[in-house]
């Protein structure tokens, strides 16, 4: 067992884990914040896309024992209050999900994108920068509109951005 | 049409949970005390088991069971089902090999079952799997469809030559004597791609047993919980139907794998009794590609034949279609009944004749993924028709538009009565959306730049809302195909339905709301979906084949119908009218001809209170259940447009544009039909571009993870232009046909007539890959295409 | 995945102290292709040495006309690394082209080049731009260091600290990725020295990344697209699977060779 202490949606979270333990199964198991998905065993789908000190990594293919002293955001740690976060509403105003499954990876890799892009992130970049995350419900039609949608909305909303 | 009525865009219900991570899919229900089942399977194509010994693994750390076939038999377990009886062209029955869920004597294909590890944890299952010790005697593998019936390997004793089923359909003599008079016949080999369905959520169970009451509860990743339970009990045998709850929560994406009843979920439930504890199975995707069920494969040879008209006089169809080395649930109903009555497309062909040849080999079980039977019926009538147009030199366009179906009702020559359609009309509009009389233009300006562009054509039809039960029983099926629904109003007025129907992704919560919203004049918010439970839910067919809208929701609205007749018989006790003078209108029952009226939450209220009627005359309550069982299938159609610029340098192939013009008859929301058209669409192209799996000679599947098997990506696909023609359905309440397959089956053929068409000749299959094409385009007398 | 023990060494030494007392070790860089091969189970360390706490291992330095990346740089630093981009905008460029986004985050220059996988796109920008490979022990030029699939020069226990490259007058990267995997299935890194050109072809080579001597030869004359004009790669030398046979490869390297070229030309 290896000691692993680390921030997770703002609160302090210190376990004893078999190393093995992927971070996608400590934040499943251990900390049951089931939104985060395992959709594939190659590290290609991004069902399990999570933010890694305020970067988008799949947590799928990093050890909670990696994640010792880091920030970790998930799904469930994006929105405030009640409200959702401009992107989550994009995806929801603009039907960029279906089935849902992959919906937390696609929310989580569209705000780094938005972070790393910019707010006036154009189409083309939206779907090369969707390369880690597949969807087999949507076509990605909507998700891009979704992103696209999310990423002008950020723009307003700059205070749910600081806070990520 | 109000803000939330049928025909609005409503933003739906349930996303609130899935944008929030809230949602519950299988994985994420833990019970207490559950163990984790790991299932140890088979390396090989095809082999004897002359022993397994568990005994070195059972003693490894945390290990609690494990079980092989032969505990299966001991509890008489029996085998998977396949519910659809399929006769040969003798009348013979098809020949099923038996399928135990855990291999007993022999292993049929990679990633059979061969024995169950239940241990504390998946990892320590995991490590006891790799200690028990197969005695495989390793035999020669089939795999090729073409060849399976022609090879020295038998998958199964009672089919000696590995032939499931040869089956016809069609009018052979006639066929014949209009191709002996044909002026001119097109012909086309044709390999429809064996796929891989892939919903991002794998495939998961959870078994459960309670000691106490004797029930059993199972979660499971399923389309049909209700068909589930039923196939589990009265077939399989792992627990009365009474004692089964079977709970399908939120569901990640189905396409049909999700429909079937596999070896994994009757273990759990199985083996939950026998170890006294739950037991939970999550696939990972690995598994996933070794043992979902897997889609398509058809090696098939057809003829068109027109006449001095260019009317095509008749069609003739050989196919090939490949199991698998099992018969899935449905596996027999696709290649047969979903496939061959579709082959008159939308044209008017006087004589048409098929024959299926069904076979096994040692390769996963191949089943219905989205659109079964459908697409491939529609690709070999699109590319036949594309291939006959281009060879008597006409434009593709019109010469559907001469051969199109224009008198409803319509009864083709294999079986199928299409009720109603304007084909030109979508044609009309497609041609216009995708800008085609520039296409000449944009295709010499690609040229210009090295590129080789193509537009491809695809008429397909479909038939859909899988139903009625008499006529799919009378084509074999195992069960009848209508849908159930209950009403529930609420004494406040607010009100939940129980449907048969399952939601993975096709928004019943808020379709089905927005239904009843429309009928009873209340708000979608007060309406609650209750679905994918047996222990609520009555019974349920579940759903697949585009059914939910055109016989679930009409299920739903044959039992507002009842629950509005029961509101006046109440309105008129408590408004002091006779029954005859009540009218239900805008969500108030009144006295017509009055200014006397209640709110349909008051009259909710009055029945629950009944205080103003006597319980003897008229009961309390307002609950009102229906089945509905429709009078035809429904045929949504279409016209997809596809443009292709392809570089010849290197093969690849870019969608430039993408047009689709569907005819789903009335749309409840059009937000949510445009989605499930792009899921379509990216699966078809997915099937043409990019996707396919292959196992190498020995059978092992090669393209086994998502490094190998190319998923589409937001890069590989442009945004979609997406018209609809409305005809509504006259075989349904709301006339509704059905939208969730159409983009699958449309969308092969537009890309492969694209690609043929920039290419110049035919000789493209599918996934038509960079290599494939850069190699076909090496052929082409394009004047760009030298490299 | 197998049980293992994990170790988070803090300096290179300690990590070179670690392996040589343990048995069966791994070093654990960016971990985006030891992790996926230990959870298929096709690998099982009995102990993993985590780099990812090492502070010496970080950072990324010009001096006059090299530049020096230290080896726990994740590909997304390298993109984004304003020194890299200006003295040598084609490595940041194929760092942006490596897996995705979230790889990018991940993945190290170290852990690539120590990799060495046939498919990887550092390898051949290492070659290309005559890198020198420094470790805890010594200082490899590449074209000692890449020896074939997943095979390098390393020693038993020895780590990558950094890589530094020449800055070269002219350089591109063009990929063509496997469709499915999305590694490259061609790619080929083209640079322009002082002392001629180099070529190096990822992806396609059936034993690895490979210069192409006849590519550099007709492009150190001649530095444009025009020049590679009949010069092609054996297709006996090329790797073949389902994706792509030897001649769509070969033809491959052509096409992404004079594209590179033009890139870098282009470029100016």
């Amino acid at each position: 067992m290896t000691t692993v202490s680390l921030t997770v949606n703002g609160q302090s979270v210190t376990a004893d884990v078999d190393p093995r333990t992927l971070l996608v199964q400590f934040l499943r198991e251990n900390l049951r914040l089931t939104g985060t998905h395992v959709g594939c065993d190659t590290s290609q789908c991004g069902a399990c896309v999570v933010h890694l000190n305020g970067q988008a990594v799949k947590s799928c293919t990093t050890l909670a024992v990696q994640a010792n002293a880091s920030v970790v955001t998930t799904i469930e740690g994006i929105s405030q209050g009640g409200d959702l976060h401009p992107m989550q509403a994009a995806f929801r105003e603009h039907h960029g999900l279906q089935c849902g499954y992959c919906t937390p990876g696609m929310i989580m890799s569209a705000i780094d994108i938005v972070n790393r892009k910019g707010n006036a992130v154009d189409e083309q970049t939206i779907r090369a920068e969707l390369e880690g995350n597949l969807c087999r419900c949507t076509g990605y039609h909507n998700i891009v509109k979704a992103v696209a949608a999310g990423a002008q909305a950020m723009a307003q909303a700059p205070l749910q951005q600081a806070a990520e | 049409m109000t803000a939330t009525g049928i025909g609005a865009p409503v933003r739906r219900k349930e996303d609130q949970r899935f944008v929030t991570g809230q949602g519950r899919y299988v994985d994420d229900f833990n019970r207490p005390g559950q163990a984790h089942a790991y299932f140890l399977r088979s390396p090989h194509a095809h082999a004897a088991i002359r022993s397994i010994d568990t005994g070195p693994a059972t003693i490894m750390p945390g290990v609690i069971a494990i079980f092989t076939g032969d505990d299966l038999a001991t509890d008489k377990i029996g085998g998977l089902i396949c519910g659809w009886m399929i006769h040969s062209k003798d009348g013979s029955p098809m020949k099923a090999g038996p399928h135990p869920a855990l291999a007993q004597g022999k292993v049929r294909y990679v990633g059979d079952h061969v024995a169950v590890v239940i241990a504390e944890t998946l990892a320590q299952a995991k490590d006891a799997a790799e200690a028990i010790v197969v005695d495989y005697d390793v035999l020669p593998a089939v795999v090729d469809t073409a060849q399976a019936t022609k090879a020295s390997v038998q998958v199964h004793d009672v089919s000696p030559d590995n032939t499931v089923f040869n089956w016809h359909l069609g009018n052979k003599d006639e066929t014949e004597a209009a191709f002996a008079r044909a002026k001119h016949v097109t012909k086309i080999d044709l390999v429809n791609n064996r796929l891989v369905p892939n919903p991002i959520e794998p495939r998961a169970a959870v078994g459960e047993y309670d000691f106490g009451t004797d029930n059993y509860t199972l979660y499971t990743t399923s389309q049909n919980p209700h068909v589930a339970r039923l196939v589990l009990s009265a077939f399989i045998g792992v627990a009365p139907e009474h004692k089964l709850r079977v709970i399908a929560p939120d569901v990640g994406g189905g396409f049909g794998s999700k429909i079937f009843i596999y070896a994994e979920e009757t273990v759990c439930v199985w083996a939950a009794k026998k170890v006294k504890r739950p037991v939970k199975w999550t696939s990972d995707r690995s598994e996933a590609f070794l043992s979902d069920a897997h889609g398509r494969d058809h090696v098939t040879h057809a003829e068109m034949a027109t006449d001095e008209n260019g009317k095509i006089i008749a069609l003739r169809v050989h196919t090939t279609a490949n199991l698998g080395a099992y018969l899935s649930t449905f596996s027999s109903s696709v290649p047969t009944y979903l496939y061959a009555p579709l082959l008159s497309g939308q044209y008017d062909i006087p004589a048409i004749y098929c024959e299926v040849d069904g076979v096994y080999t040692n390769t996963a079980p191949v089943d219905a993924y989205r659109g079964a039977g459908r697409p491939e019926a529609t690709f070999v009538v699109e590319r036949l028709v594309e291939k006959t147009a281009r060879e008597l030199g006409q434009n593709p366009a019109e010469f559907r538009r001469k051969n199109y179906i224009t008198q409803f009702p319509h009864v083709t020559p294999v079986i199928m009565t299409y009720d109603t359609g304007d084909y030109a009309a979508s044609l009309d509009k497609a041609l216009e959306i995708a800008d085609y009389k520039n296409f000449e233009q944009r295709k010499q300006e690609s040229v210009r730049r090295g590129k080789l562009r193509g537009i491809g054509f695809s008429s397909y039809i479909e038939a859909c809302g899988i139903a009625p039960s008499q006529a799919v029983g009378s084509l074999g099926a195992g069960v009848g195909l209508w849908e159930s629904a209950e009403v529930r109003v609420n004494p406040t007025g607010s009100v939940e339905v129980l449907t048969g129907s399952h939601s993975h992704g096709q928004g019943h919560e808020t379709t089905f709301a927005q239904l009843v919203s429309d009928r009873l004049g209340i708000s979608i918010d007060q309406v609650s979906i209750v679905h994918g439970d047996t222990d609520k839910v009555q019974f349920g067919m579940g759903t697949y084949g585009s059914r939910s809208g055109a016989v679930g929701m009409s299920a739903i609205a044959k039992a507002i119908d009842k629950v509005i007749a029961k509101g006046k018989k109440v309105a008129a006790h408590v408004l002091e009218a006779s029954e005859g003078d009540i009218e239900f209108k805008d969500g108030r029952f009144g006295v017509a001809g009055t200014d006397r009226s209640m709110a349909f939450g008051e009259i909710a209220l009055q029945a629950y209170i009944a205080h103003k009627f006597s319980g003897q005359d008229l009961e309390p309550g307002l609950k009102e259940g229906a089945f509905y069982d429709p009078t035809n299938f429904t045929f949504p159609a279409g016209v997809h447009i596809c443009e292709v610029e392809i570089d010849p340098d290197t093969g690849v192939t870019k969608i430039e544009r993408w047009t689709a013009v569907d005819d789903f008859g009335v749309i409840i929301n059009p937000m949510i039909v445009e989605g499930q058209v792009h899921g379509g669409i990216a699966q078809g192209v997915g099937q043409a571009l990019l996707e396919g799996a292959f196992y190498d000679e020995s059978g092992q599947l090669i393209t086994a993870s998502f490094n190998d098997y190319c998923m589409p990506r937001a890069i590989d696909l442009p945004s979609f232009q997406v018209g609809m023609t409305v005809t509504p359905c006259p075989s349904n309440p709301l006339g509704i046909k059905g939208c969730g397959e159409a983009g699958a089956i449309a969308a092969p053929p537009a890309v492969i007539n694209a690609i043929t068409d920039a290419l110049g000749h035919e000789d493209i299959a599918m996934p038509a890959t960079p290599q494939a094409v850069w190699r076909a385009a090496q052929k082409s007398r394009m004047p760009m295409a030298a490299e | 995945m197998y049980a293992f023990e994990y170790h988070r060494p803090t300096s290179v030494k300690e990590a070179a102290g670690l392996a040589g007392q343990a048995e069966d070790t791994k070093f654990l860089a960016g971990g985006h292709t030891l992790l996926p091969t230990m959870k298929l189970r096709l690998a099982g360390p009995a102990n993993l040495i985590d780099l990812g706490q090492i502070a010496e291992l970080r950072g990324i330095e010009r001096s006059g006309d090299t530049i020096t990346i230290r080896a726990m740089m994740k590909h997304a630093e390298v993109a984004n690394s304003p020194e890299v981009k200006e003295a040598i905008p084609a490595l940041a460029e194929m760092a942006e082209l490596i897996g995705d986004p979230h790889v990018r985050n991940r993945g190290t220059i170290g852990g690539s080049v120590a990799n060495n996988d046939p498919s990887a796109d550092y390898p051949a920008a290492c070659l290309a731009l005559n890198a020198t490979i420094i470790t805890n022990q010594r200082k490899i030029a590449a074209d000692d260091f890449f020896q074939g699939i997943f095979t390098t020069a390393l020693e038993e226990g020895e780590i990558i600290t950094q890589v530094s490259f020449p800055i070269p007058s002219q350089a591109a990267y063009i990929k063509f990725r496997n469709p499915a995997s999305r590694y490259a299935l061609v790619g080929v890194f083209v640079a322009k020295h002082s002392d001629g050109v180099r070529v190096a072809v990822t992806g396609a080579g059936s034993n690895g990344v490979f210069r192409v001597p006849e590519m550099e030869q007709a492009l150190s004359g001649n530095f444009a697209p025009e020049a590679l004009d009949g010069v092609a790669v054996a297709e006996d030398e090329m790797n073949s699977d389902m994706h792509a046979d030897a001649a769509y490869r070969a033809h491959l390297v052509g096409v992404m060779a004079r594209r590179a070229v033009q890139a870098a030309a282009t470029r100016g």
